[in-house]
Formats: C-alpha cells, sequence, structure tokens
C-alpha cells in the first residue's frame, strides 16, 4: 500500500537556499512524492545507495520507500511502458531514461502511446507520466551526445521542457510532475552542477509554455533555450562593451512553444539568432526562424539566422574542441546581423 | 514427428533446431505447425467431437458450469461470429475501411474473456471482438475503428478493456504497468486462503498473438512482470499464422515453454474449447490475485480467416490444412456436446440462428448510418488543457468548411 510520508521539513514560502540544478530537482521530486502518494519514480539505478547517475534522486528510495522509487530492469521500453499502464491505473509517474541517446529504444512508447492515448481515447485515457532524460555529455561521442529535443516537437501530445537555471529546473519540473500530459524534461550534464543559486525550499512552480526574458536588450534577439542561454549571457556581456545590445529570451519549454514572446522580442529588435545545440539542419531553430520570417517579415532589418551543431554524428570532443556554437560564433553572427 | 527434446537438443549430425522445427508437409497438412498441438501438453476439456474430457487440475474451476451457462458461452460466440462475418462483408461492401477477422478464435476469446470479473482489467491487440463482448463493449464501437470514425474512444475505466493497439506487442508492457499498479494499490493477494480470491482482488489480462512473442516489448513484459510479481495474465493466441509467417518463424520451442525461461508458470490450453479457456484463464486470473502471477496462457488455435481484408492466405498456406482446422471448430464442439448432452434442443440453437440474424441487420443498419464524426475532433484532446496552437487550426479549418457552405448556398 502507498503511505504519504510524514513530511519532515516545514519551510516559510519565501525561505530560499542555494541549490545545484541537481540538488533543486532532487528537491521538486521530494516535494511531489511528499504531496501526492500517486507519484511514482521508476529507472535505472535511481534508487539509493546510486542514487541516479546524476544523484538527482539521491535519498528519495531511502526516504519513500523502493516501492515508490524503483530501480528497474534495464529496458527503456517497459520503463516508459509501464509508466503509461501505471498512469492508467491512477499513478503519476516518473520515469527516467539516463541518457536521451537511448530514447530510440523507448520511442514507440512515447510517440506511439504515452502521445497519442488521449486523443485515440476521445479523452478517456490520462497519461500525466513525466520522463525525465540527460544531455550536454559532450566527450562521448555519437551514441553519448546528442540532443535530440527535436524529435519530440514532431510529436503532437506531449510537452517538451528545457531549463536553463536551478530555479527553473525546480519550478518546471514540478509543473511536468503536476501536469495532466506526458512531458518530456531534459536536464543538461553541464549545468547540473555548475547551476547554482538560491532557489526555493518549499513548493515552486512555474508554469509551462513561458519563455522568459534573461536580459533585456535593444539590437538583437537571441531566442535560445538550455545551456545555450549561457553562452548567449555571456556574449551578451562581451558586445555590450562594443555597444550592441543583445536580448537574450529563454524559451525554457520548446512545446508548448511561447511564440508570443518570441514575437514581441523581434518586433523590438528586429533582427534574431536563433542558438541551440541541436543540430541547425532541421533543429529546432529552424520552425522558430521560420515562424518569425512569416509573420514579422516586413519588419525584419536582417535574415533570421541560425547557430547549432553541424549536420554530423556528434564526435567524441576531447577539452578545447567544440562541435557546438560557441559565443565567438554567436559574437561574429550577431555583428554580421548588425551591418545589415 | 520431432519433439520439443530434439528441437532444442538435436542428435548429433542431425540438422540444426531450427531447421528441425520446420513442419514436415504431413504436419503441415495434419493441422500441426512447429509446435506440437497434441498429447499431454495441451490442456482440452471438450474435444472437437463434443465430448467432456476431465482434467484434475482444471475441472474444479468450471464446476459451476452446467448446461445454462454452457448455452450462454455457446451465443456468446455465435453471436460474435455473426458480428465477425458481417464486418468481413460490410468491408468487402466498401462500408468498412478494414476488418481484423476473429473467425476461428472465438472460443479463446470468449472462455478468457468471460474469465474476468469486472474489476480486471484488459488491454487487446486489434482483433479482440470477441473480447469486447465479453467486457460489455457495445460492438458497433468496435464498429466504429474500421469504418473509421472512431480510434476507440468507449469509456475504458467503465469497461475496463484498454483501446485497441495496434503497434503489434506494446500494450504488453502497459499491462505490465498496470498491473504493477495493481500490486501497489493492495488489490493483490488479500484473500484469507489461497483457494479463495478476495472481493477486492484483481488482475490484469493482456491479449497478443503468436507473432507478437518476437517483439522486444513482450520479453521486457515478461520480464518486468516477473521480477515485479505482477499480477497479469499473458493470454498468447497462437493462430499460427503472423500474416503469412508461421509459428516456426517465431519459435523453436511451443510458445508456453517460454515462460519457463521468465520464471513464472506457462500452460497450453485447446484455444478452440471455449471451456478449457475459461478454465485455465479463471485458473492463471486466481494465481495472479493471489500473488502469485504471472501466467503464460497459449491458446493453441487457427486463424481460420485472412489476417485482415487486406491479406490473401490462399497465397501462402495449404487449403488442407483450413480443412483440418475446420472439423476443431470452436462452436460445433459446443453444440455438439449440448445436443449429446441434451443441454439444449434444435428450438435454442434455432433462437440463437435467428437472434445471430437480427443482431447482424442492427450492426449493419448502425454501421452504414454511421454518422461521420465533427470535423472539430481532429483537434480535440491532444493536450488536457486548451492549446492556442491546437485553437488557431480548428478555427482557420472551421472557417475554410464554413466558406463551402456559404458557397452551396449561393448557389
Amino acid at each position: 500500500m502507498t503511505t504519504t510520508a510524514e513530511s519532515t521539513t516545514t519551510t516559510s514560502q519565501d525561505e530560499t537556499t542555494r541549490m545545484t540544478m541537481a540538488v533543486a530537482m532532487n528537491s521538486a521530486l521530494d516535494l511531489a512524492l511528499d504531496g501526492d502518494e500517486k507519484v511514482i519514480l521508476l529507472g535505472e539505478d535511481i534508487a539509493d545507495p546510486a542514487g541516479g547517475v546524476l544523484k538527482v534522486t539521491r535519498g528519495l528510495s531511502s526516504k519513500y520507500g523502493t516501492g515508490r522509487v524503483r530501480a528497474t530492469p534495464i529496458s527503456e521500453t517497459a520503463i516508459i511502458g509501464t509508466a503509461i499502464g501505471a498512469a492508467l491505473a491512477g499513478y503519476r509517474p516518473v520515469a527516467e531514461i539516463m541518457f536521451m541517446d537511448f530514447m530510440g529504444v523507448c520511442l514507440d512508447q512515447i510517440t506511439n502511446h504515452a502521445a497519442k492515448l488521449r486523443y485515440m481515447s476521445g479523452g478517456h485515457s490520462t497519461i500525466p507520466i513525466t520522463i525525465r532524460t540527460t544531455v550536454g555529455e559532450q566527450r562521448f561521442g555519437a551514441q553519448h551526445s546528442q540532443s535530440l529535443e527535436a524529435w519530440f516537437m514532431h510529436t503532437p501530445g506531449i510537452k517538451v521542457v528545457m531549463p536553463s537555471t536551478a530555479i527553473e529546473a525546480k519550478g518546471l519540473l514540478a509543473s511536468c510532475v503536476a501536469d495532466d500530459d506526458p512531458c518530456l524534461f531534459i536536464e543538461n550534464v553541464r549545468l547540473a552542477f555548475s547551476q547554482k543559486q538560491e532557489v526555493p525550499v518549499g513548493d515552486y512552480r512555474i508554469p509551462l509554455g513561458e519563455a522568459d526574458v534573461k536580459r533585456p536588450g535593444a539590437d538583437l534577439s537571441v531566442i535560445t533555450y538550455g545551456p545555450a542561454v549561457h553562452t548567449a549571457l555571456a556574449t551578451a556581456e562581451t558586445l555590450a562593451d562594443e555597444g550592441i545590445d543583445l536580448e537574450v529570451v529563454d524559451l525554457r519549454t520548446l512545446i508548448p512553444l511561447d511564440m508570443a514572446s518570441v514575437m514581441d522580442s523581434v518586433a523590438k529588435t528586429r533582427k534574431a539568432i536563433v542558438l541551440h545545440d541541436a543540430t541547425t539542419f532541421c533543429g529546432p531553430g529552424a520552425e522558430i526562424a521560420a515562424r518569425i520570417t512569416e509573420e514579422l517579415f516586413g519588419k525584419l532589418d536582417a535574415p533570421v539566422k541560425r547557430l547549432g551543431a553541424g549536420y554530423h554524428p556528434a564526435p567524441y570532443a576531447p577539452s578545447g574542441l567544440s562541435y557546438l556554437p560557441t559565443s565567438d560564433e554567436l559574437a561574429d553572427t550577431a555583428r554580421e546581423l548588425l551591418g545589415y | 514427428m520431432s519433439s520439443p527434446e530434439t528441437w532444442t537438443h538435436p542428435e548429433p549430425g542431425a540438422v540444426p533446431a531450427a531447421t528441425a522445427a520446420q513442419p514436415t508437409p504431413e504436419q503441415v497438412i495434419a493441422g500441426l505447425r512447429a509446435t506440437t498441438e497434441g498429447g499431454i501438453e495441451l490442456t482440452q476439456l471438450l474435444t472437437p467431437e463434443g465430448e467432456r474430457v476431465a482434467s484434475p487440475i482444471f475441472d474444479g474451476f468450471v464446476s459451476d458450469i452446467g448446461a445454462e451457462q454452457l448455452r450462454g458461452l455457446y451465443r456468446d460466440m455465435v453471436l460474435v461470429r455473426r458480428a465477425d462475418r458481417e464486418g468481413n462483408a460490410l468491408q468487402r461492401q466498401g462500408q468498412l475501411g478494414i476488418w481484423v477477422p476473429l473467425l476461428g478464435q472465438e472460443a479463446a476469446q470468449i472462455g478468457s474473456g468471460r474469465a474476468l470479473r469486472p474489476t480486471d482489467m484488459a488491454f487487446p491487440s486489434y482483433r479482440e471482438h470477441g473480447v469486447a463482448w465479453a467486457r460489455g463493449v457495445d460492438l458497433k464501437d468496435i464498429f466504429g475503428i474500421f469504418r473509421c470514425t472512431d480510434q476507440g474512444s468507449w469509456d475504458f475505466q467503465g469497461s475496463r478493456l484498454h483501446p485497441y493497439t495496434i503497434v503489434i506487442g506494446n500494450q504488453v508492457v502497459n499491462a505490465v504497468g498496470y498491473a504493477m499498479g495493481q500490486k501497489f494499490d493492495g488489490k493483490v493477494g488479500n484473500a484469507s486462503h489461497e483457494d479463495t480470491a478476495a472481493d477486492s482482488d484483481e488482475a490484469t489480462i493482456t491479449y497478443f498473438g503468436d507473432g507478437a512473442t518476437s517483439q522486444g516489448d513482450v520479453h521486457e513484459g515478461f520480464v518486468w512482470s516477473s521480477v515485479y510479481d505482477a499480477p497479469v495474465v499473458f493470454f498468447c493466441q497462437n493462430n499460427q499464422w503472423a500474416i503469412s509467417e508461421p509459428t516456426e518463424r517465431q519459435s523453436r520451442l511451443p510458445l508456453y515453454q517460454r515462460a519457463r525461461g521468465y520464471g513464472f508458470p506457462g500452460v497450453r490450453v485447446d484455444g478452440n474449447d471455449v471451456l478449457a479457456c475459461l478454465a485455465v484463464t479463471r485458473w492463471a486470473l486466481h494465481t495472479c490475485r493471489n500473488g502469485n502471477g504471472p501466467v503464460l496462457i497459449e491458446a493453441f488455435t487457427y486463424r481460420m480467416d485472412a489476417h485482415t481484408t487486406s491479406d490473401d492466405p490462399t497465397r501462402y498456406r495449404l487449403s488442407e490444412e483450413l480443412e483440418v482446422w475446420r472439423l476443431k471448430d470452436p462452436i460445433e464442439r459446443v453444440r455438439a456436446h449440448l445436443t449429446r448432452t441434451e443441454g439444449a434442443d434444435q428450438e435454442f440453437f434455432d433462437a440463437v440462428d435467428a437472434e445471430a440474424d437480427e443482431f447482424a441487420v442492427e450492426l449493419r443498419d448502425y454501421c452504414v448510418n454511421m454518422p461521420d464524426p465533427p470535423p472539430e475532433r481532429i483537434f480535440s484532446n491532444v493536450y488536457a488543457e486548451p492549446s492556442p496552437a491546437l485553437d488557431a487550426q480548428r478555427d482557420s479549418y472551421l472557417s475554410y468548411l464554413a466558406g463551402f457552405e456559404s458557397t452551396a448556398g449561393e448557389g
């Protein structure tokens, strides 16, 4: 039987503490498990003492039991497939797929079942599952370093979320777990420990589908999400010295895609670059750039540019080599557009 | 005839096991494929001639089935077969986009479907019209799927029948997840004695075919159900053919024997024997409700018609095989038994036939008059909450359609 564990912490609404993104996500999951006995966690190595490969689930199986926080057999299809079945039985599962590269194994369960059951059943089936996965390991090559969010943007029925900061990781993950639709929550391994900030200790949610202007600016909009947000912010500081004022728009969720905020920004700056770690070719930026051009054609001062990974499998990338867009490339592209 | 032992452990110098598993022409004509049918492996309670066979293990699970109950099972099978033939005919007349015949599998589906409690959950593939009937789903809803007006929008929580799954084998892991939920909810193993099951105890059954046993999803479902003690019955209808591929293309071993490798019981039942299917499925569900699941049941049956109306089995299988299986018809053996035991008279059989004809007319009338779904349904139930992107698409499409109405009005 499920039992709601006694809450061991009592916090005021405003209390914050300094957390890494990994700890912030752990906090979101802890509160979700504490607040709703139907929340369960499934995934490889997520139970203690392992606590997940990024330690995001550390301590949770000890606190809530291995019935609610289950280290599962190594079967990605079954992780998602049983999460769907458990959702039909009234649960709210959070399933972990260790690396996004392994999503191909369970793609059918995500795209043919989780995403479509509400539609096919005329609303009778609700699949409130959250799928957590990781991207951003740059060193380990073609089967371990891909940013595949565009695969899922092609599939109506699921939501796609990719945070860039610790506080947003907590707020967005909490919203995913509470959401009645299947949500894909993409964590970046580089950000998991490098991002540290004050994060609310108690329940904290950020609505899905709302972009955030991370840096207001007048001259050019950088539309981005995930780790590339930090590339954009660093570049903005560099270019500020040259008198170029970048606006950085963090999409935060790719589905629902907050195009209204994108349009507001680009209508103001009249120039846009879409920046991400996914491949430029047919990447999320292709859709965003096309929409900007369709809706703001007469207002643009320059072509909309895209910067992403090259169209090749992820190479082995020892330190110093980057196949992802760099701050220098972004700065050069911004200067080019300012020249129109 | 080769035995399982020789398939897995060929004699020195013998042909490899997979080759040995291929049937001889004599086996084909005798209706036997890579897996032998007869002997002690097969649980049978009614012979094709309608004689009752005693089973010390399973008789106790159908001790309540007298003539009246058998007449009920007979009626189920006749009505479902009549609906199936009507579906086939309606497709041929262009009234349905496709039909997936269940002909020959009525006993497997009615026997297992009638073994379920209302609180049990069923996950079908796409041929389980008999299971849908047993679950109380209106077969008109099933016809809607094949007339392409609906995708399975019956109330699955009420009927406890999940929508049809088209992708092969995928529903098996969903069923395991559901069963894990039942167990975690405490709806398993509440009886004070293992001979009984508590009213609150539940189990899940999932249906798939011999072809699906080659899918990774099915194997992952076997693994997960076994390591989590999930109360799930894997009901494999081995109808001998996966479209054009015979069972020996899927397995060296009789399929039910695979269960042993995963650590749970596997049983082969005569899939054309409704009484045996009922008994074995009741036993399996009981085992699951008591916390001793999972169980694999291989219902040894035969697909008497094509894979779908798009398929022509005469291109790849022998008509002699069909003739042999015709002699094992699931409905005829119950009819023979009821006649032999004076459990029913001609008046009963005539009444069931008349009811079946009326049922067919009802289905046909409904089918040809089935309204098209409203166009806004294209954009409905994609997400739980309204989506601006979908709303915009819907408004645009409805406005486009409205343009035709105003043109027609002007014309």
